[in-house]
């Protein structure tokens, strides 16, 4: 089966990131697909390469690029949430004459398109959030 | 094919477990989950709540988030399923779609 | 009569339920809910918009949050007529419980029961939840 995921809370936080990773894993290691994790709201603050991990503590952010690049994810960061929130890639950086890109390795930045399209191309959406 | 319902709130913090068991269907599944997984011990308030519903749908509980919360296996009411994150996939595959109650 | 969504020679149609069960202005899930909608319009596909639980202040006519410096996004629900969606649809209890009634919403919407939400979430495709 083909899911899509939506994250609609930053790391830490909520608990919603660490569901949504947990869940995503187990579908990955049984066989499923992910079309795509989409991150909305404040769940563009998982994409921040800026994020020092607790040393104690599990490091979310490293965890979804770590996921993303065994299982060639999509990880995709709502543009209009992650301007709002100062999650810029290079493109985004120029585009809108800001000094500093941020933007984790594995996610990449696009519309809310990717989200829809998600709802349609996927056999299950399964939302986390607060 | 039915809807998978997950509840990730306390019925304390919010209406979400409520306004689920108001309107899920017969024979839909709901799945408890993160803070959720409170309303399952037996003679809570959530618990009482889920048991108005309990002879028409299947209440699941999600195993990591019970253990996580010391709540162990003997004091969750009656009736209920706990499963893993690899359960928690296969129920919303069997489901038709998934309503998320934030 | 929607066009649908084309992936290569597939033409995918689905139904989707936008659930909106937050009040607006207190936090950003109600103005961004309603960006996925707008966004989501050129996809084609059966829409609902369902107001539940606290959401139904969303539809609350004459908000003025100017003076909170916050964006008037709620006036943007009047548009959803002409996006085509197929119904925009309010909990008649969570109206009622919360002192309102129809002439209080800013557009007109279809008031449903219980067994009628019941029914939508059953015979949508795809639930989004803001």
């Amino acid at each position: 089966m083909v899911f899509g995921l939506v994250v609609n809370e930053g790391p830490y936080q909520h608990q919603a990131s660490d569901t949504a990773y947990q869940f995503a894993r187990a579908a990955l290691t049984t066989g499923h697909e992910i079309l795509r994790v989409f991150f909305y709201h404040d769940g563009v603050y998982n994409g921040t390469r800026l994020t020092v991990a607790p040393q104690d503590d599990r490091a979310v952010t490293e965890r979804w690029s770590a996921l993303s690049e065994e299982y060639s994810l999509d990880l995709v960061l709502c543009v209009a949430a992650a301007h709002r929130r100062g999650i810029l890639d290079e493109a985004e950086r120029r585009r809108n004459s800001k000094d500093a890109e941020n933007l984790a390795p594995g996610f990449r930045i696009s519309g809310i398109g990717q989200l829809v399209e998600a709802a349609i191309l996927a056999d299950r959406l399964v939302v986390f959030g607060d | 094919m039915v809807t998978l319902h997950t509840v990730n709130k306390t019925p304390f913090e919010r209406g979400s477990l409520a306004s689920c068991l108001k309107y899920a269907a017969c024979g839909a599944v709901v799945l408890l989950i993160e803070d959720g997984v409170y309303a399952a011990v037996t003679g809570s308030e959530g618990a009482k709540l889920l048991a108005t519903r309990a002879h028409e749908i299947r209440i699941c509980v999600l195993g990591p988030d019970l253990e996580a919360r010391g709540i162990g296996a003997a004091r969750l009411m009656a009736g209920l399923e706990i499963v893993d994150y690899e359960q928690f996939v296969v129920l919303a595959t069997q489901c038709e779609r998934v309503q998320s109650w934030l | 009569m929607v066009s649908g969504y084309r992936k290569g020679r597939e033409v995918v149609v689905k139904r989707l339920l936008y659930v909106n069960r937050r009040p607006p202005h207190g936090t950003i899930y109600g103005h961004e809910g309603l960006e996925v909608l707008f966004t989501g319009a050129v996809f084609d596909q059966l829409v609902t918009v369902l107001f539940l639980d606290d959401g139904v202040y969303q539809l609350v006519r004459d908000q003025d949050p100017s003076a909170l410096g916050l964006k008037n996004y709620a006036k943007g629900f009047r548009a959803l007529e002409e996006l085509g969606v197929e119904a925009i649809c309010v909990a008649k209890d969570d109206l009622a419980t919360r002192g309102l009634v129809p002439e209080d919403l800013a557009l007109p919407a279809a008031l449903v029961s219980r067994e009628e939400i019941t029914a939508l979430m059953e015979s949508h495709d795809v639930i989004l939840s803001f």
